[in-house]
């Protein structure tokens, strides 16, 4: 299993030096990935804003979005700026899609929540189309177009992602949950009789030595969550002994791929999880 | 801290009394409508592991409770004229009353203020309370005042249940399943003193209805159920306690708690008796909440969300074994015919907790008489576990119940099987399968999912399908050769990047039952004429004879995953107005022309199986009662076996996904239907397959082979 980090892009008090700083000390550091989270309503980063200027900085760690909320764009754009990032990231690109948890994201910029789901999944096979044909630029560096992940928890989010995707991307929680939704995206992948097997990412998040302040940002990022909000607060590892944890929880799950999605925006945090993961 | 306790049941009782124990200075009186000594219902059940907790959260009380169990390892099933025991178990059951008397003096002994019949329409008399915890039960007034912010569910089981006692001494939890007039009837009884047993009766409600039972008052109900089960009472009597028929209801609760009130027991959660789990439940969530409120003195919130991310978890795995075990005796009546052993073992294993090798722990012998029972050797001591009991068909005898498929890899050439396919096959029978399934072997060039596709549709493909059978042999393995057309699915990209993606420039011209397309992108197919149907009803034929000539083992027919064949299964895909659409026979008819086509030029001494479609999981798809009449009417056909598939006959459905799911579907075609099946769907361990065996609920695993791969 691969371990990535989270870019500060939702988190409080990140400015551009800050959040730019963080990739470039990511990616000289052990750290696989560097993943972004999507919300309209917030004030977070735009994450293909946030990955190009990351691109700019870095060479080696992959860049994914975990998620990028698909059906709020438009597919022909999204497979232009992705293609875009993957070019300027000499092929770093692994693009996450799922249709996000809030409404209002929707509503702001006027697209219909209702059908989501199935959008997304022709959003899926609509983007290889648009980069295998190549009439919208540019063409992408990895062949084929960056690897697709798809998330979500019901049976039509696997059906989806094993029609479409090249993975399954969770939205975190403890190993145990992550198994559950792991044994689906199996079966789903069997079922449909794909070639090869599913990659499969996780997410948790992390703020080692400063529970509070990042308890703080969770609960108010999940606020729409209601009483669930406190329940993804007190997951938050915020000792070496729960990354460790949580990092053997998913490896002994069958995770490929787990990125640590920081919850303060201090690039201190980069060296205290480096020290934690040896 | 000022605590309010509404409800003085087990779980009410029992925080009261450790929150009391942690922090003496905590106020808490605890509200109950009812008298101290009135109680409903007659013992509970614990099990091990729930005594453990109570022996650490209160010795003095764990003592007494303890001192007052019935406590025994055996459950007996009563079915079919033969009573079969299996043990190891371990339950304890005392009397709810002795329960909460013990419960009550432990309150009353450390400070806790009991307010017996006192009503609280609301929860007024509490405002005055820093904490409110609600264990006021099934019908919970808290729950029913927050539901906008606790936002519960509430299912109601179809069958009926009346819950007795008896003064006959039981030694074994017993489960009794008697067939009467009017239906099946099951008990559910179990000892919880030296002298007393609970004895729980069960129906289905049509049962209940015709046996005229909705009309029956307490007493005909009696008289009733002493007389339908006067064999196992021997001379004892049923004992009321205004005793109702009432059917079950499932709460389930999306948060426990707002504000300063907080849910336990069933007032949050309930779990169908079947399992016999409400009350553990109910005081572990209570041990629960006083330790997390002792993590976090001064932060209700906080401890509310350390008890509900504790216990959650917990309650949903029980809630969803409950579920299965509802189900299970809702169908029992599928069961009919089945041999005690058996019968018992499919009981045991019902909702997916206890599987073949846990029922060895616990009893080795038990386990043995299934494994010689499965092995159909009862003469011996100890038979091979049923994985490895071979499986006859026609003149063939597959040496194990382990099928592994040969993955698709899109690799052949105009229909020509790939050198690296064949490995693929001679791989999986090396690996120890007892028979080894091919990926979708086409009839036809337009029969193809993508041009990658293997055929049988000439002459020369034929050559190396003989040498993947020689070589799947050569391992002790037989090679299944599933031999379809792709229909409305056909003509698409080789399925590395995805499936359903159409050939570039359209590929070549489609067919199917219907003229409807299969995704947005995809082609519109051509709805089969006569000549389409007499041309593909042959070249199925044609193929079938020539994987014969190719010496290929076992033949099986795809009417499954939406393509020809399948599609004409389903309303979905099947708009006919002719005789090959409309009703179910009428959808059938041309899939049983192909079968009928196939199984005359195949062999009869060789196995034909059939994959099969038993729900689409999209509405107004198949209906299970099709599957079924399907499935009977395939063996009628002379197909040997039922390879159980769901869903793909549309691109867009509805999936379950969950552990086993096609293991139930497997069930109800295997046992309704009287067809043997394989099974697949998240199979991935031994002990997984050597269940799903025993208990009669398929022939054959579909073996996922990831866990074992990896190592």
């Amino acid at each position: 299993m691969e371990v990535g980090v989270g870019l500060p892009t939702t988190t409080p008090g990140a400015d551009g030096t800050g959040i730019l700083e963080w990739a470039r000390r990511a990616d000289q550091g052990p750290f696989a990935s560097l993943g972004v989270l999507d919300r309209m309503v917030y004030r977070s980063v735009e994450p293909f804003a946030a990955l190009s200027a990351a691109a700019a900085v870095t060479t080696r760690a992959r860049l994914v979005t975990m998620v990028v909320i698909g059906p709020l764009r438009n597919t022909a754009l999204l497979a232009k700026q992705a293609a875009s990032l993957d070019l300027l990231s000499a092929g770093r690109l692994t693009l996450g899609l799922a249709i996000g948890a809030r409404t209002d994201d929707y509503r702001a910029l006027g697209v219909d929540p209702d059908g989501r789901g199935r959008r997304l999944g022709e959003q899926l096979a609509e983007l290889r189309e648009l980069w295998e044909k190549g009439e919208v630029g540019p063409e992408p560096v990895q062949p084929g177009g960056p690897p697709l992940l798809a998330g979500g928890l019901s049976g039509e989010a696997f059906a989806r992602m094993a029609r479409c995707a090249d993975g399954y991307v969770h939205g975190g929680g403890p190993p145990r949950a992550f198994a559950a939704a792991a044994a689906r995206a199996w079966a789903a992948w069997r079922d449909l009789e794909r070639p090869g097997r599913p990659e499969l990412w996780g997410q948790g998040y992390f703020a080692l030595g400063d529970a509070d302040a990042g308890a703080a940002y969770l609960r108010d990022y999940y606020a729409f969550t209601g009483p669930f909000a406190s329940k993804v607060a007190a997951g938050n590892l915020s000792s070496g002994r729960a990354v460790k944890d949580f990092v053997r929880g998913y490896e002994d799950a069958g995770c490929d791929h787990l990125v640590l999605l920081p919850t303060v925006s201090d690039p201190a945090q980069l060296d205290r999880l480096a020290d934690v993961l040896g | 801290m000022r605590i309010g306790v509404l409800g003085g049941g087990p779980a009410g009782l029992y925080f009261a009394l450790l929150a009391k124990r942690a922090d003496p200075a905590h106020e808490i009186t605890v509200v109950e409508r009812n008298a101290p000594d009135a109680t409903f219902g007659w013992g509970v059940v614990f099990s091990e592991e729930t005594l453990g907790a109570l022996r650490d959260a209160d010795h003095p009380s764990y003592t007494e409770i303890s001192d007052t169990f019935a406590r025994w390892s055996a459950i007996d099933v009563v079915y079919g004229g033969r009573t079969v025991r299996s043990g190891g178990h371990v339950f304890s059951a005392i009397a709810r009353r002795r329960l909460l008397e013990i419960l009550q003096r432990r309150c009353r002994d450390v400070g806790v203020e009991l307010a017996f019949q006192r009503e609280a329409p609301d929860l007024e008399p509490f405002a005055d309370r820093d904490l409110v915890v609600a264990a006021d039960g099934v019908n919970s007034t808290a729950r029913r005042l927050l539901a906008a912010q606790l936002r519960p569910t509430l299912d109601s089981h179809r069958s009926r249940f009346i819950w007795f006692g008896t003064d006959l001494p039981l030694d074994a939890f017993t489960f009794v399943f008697r067939t009467a007039e009017h239906g099946m009837f099951q008990v559910h009884a179990y000892p919880f003193d030296a002298d007393t047993s609970t004895f729980i009766v069960e129906c289905t409600e049509g049962t209940w209805r015709a046996a005229g039972l909705d009309q029956a008052g307490e007493a005909e109900s009696i008289a009733f159920c002493q007389d339908l089960f006067a064999p196992e009472l021997d001379g004892h009597k049923l004992l009321s306690n205004r005793s109702l028929w009432i059917s079950f209801v499932t709460v389930r609760c999306r948060s426990w708690h707002h504000g300063n009130v907080v849910l336990l027991g069933d007032a949050a959660h309930t779990a169908h008796f079947t399992i016999g789990s409400g009350t553990k439940l109910a005081m572990e969530d209570a041990v629960a909440l006083a330790q997390a409120l002792q993590r976090h003195p001064a932060a209700l919130e906080a401890a509310f969300t350390d008890y509900e991310l504790e216990r959650q978890p917990v309650v949903e795995r029980f809630q969803e074994a409950a579920r299965d075990s509802a189900t299970w005796f809702e169908n029992v009546r599928r069961y009919d015919g089945f041999d005690p052993v058996q019968f018992a073992c499919n009981l045991l294993t019902r909702s997916g907790r206890i599987g073949h090798l846990e029922l060895t722990r616990r009893d080795p012998g038990f386990a043995a008489a299934v494994d010689r029972f499965f092995a159909g050797r009862p003469e011996t001591l100890v038979a091979p576990p049923p994985l490895f009991a071979p499986l006859g068909q026609r003149a063939l005898t597959l040496a194990n119940r382990v099928a592994l498929a040969a993955g698709a890899e899109d690799d052949a050439t105009d229909g020509h099987l790939a050198g690296a396919a064949a490995e693929r096959l001679a791989a999986a029978a090396a690996a120890g399968a007892g028979v080894v399934v091919s990926e979708l072997v086409a009839v036809a060039p337009d029969g193809r999912v993508t041009p990658g596709t293997p055929g049988l549709w000439a002459d020369d493909h034929a050559g190396p399908w003989a040498e993947a059978a020689r070589q799947v042999a050569a391992h002790g393995s037989a090679l299944a050769l599933r031999l379809g057309h792709a229909g409305r699915r056909g003509a698409t990209r080789p399925r590395r990047t995805g499936v359903d993606r159409p050939l570039p420039g359209g590929g070549w011209p489609l067919l199917a039952a219907s003229a409807i397309a299969y995704t947005p992108a995809s082609p519109v197919p051509k709805a089969m004429d006569a000549g389409d149907l007499e041309r593909v009803a042959g070249q199925f034929a044609a193929a079938a004879r020539r994987a014969a000539d190719a010496g290929v083992q076992v033949l099986v027919c795809d009417l499954a995953h939406g393509y020809l064949l399948g599609g004409f299964l389903s309303p979905l895909a099947n708009r006919r107005d002719d005789e090959l659409g409309g009703s179910p026979e009428g959808r059938l008819r041309f899939p049983l022309r192909v079968v009928d086509a196939v199984r005359a030029a195949w062999p009869d001494d060789r196995p034909l199986w059939a994959a099969l479609t038993v729900t689409d999981w999209a509405a107004g798809g198949l209906e299970p009662e099709e599957a079924v009449a399907a499935a009977r009417a395939l063996a009628a056909h002379g197909c040997d076996l039922i390879q159980v598939t769901a869903g793909q006959t549309t691109a867009v459905t509805r999936p379950d996904y969950g552990r086993f799911h096609l293991v139930g579907w497997s069930d109800l075609v295997r046992n309704d239907a009287g067809v043997p099946t394989m099974a697949g769907g998240g199979l991935t361990t031994a002990d997984e397959v050597n269940t799903v065996l025993a208990a009669g609920r398929a022939d054959l695993c579909l073996l996922d082979p990831r866990t074992y791969s990896r190592a």
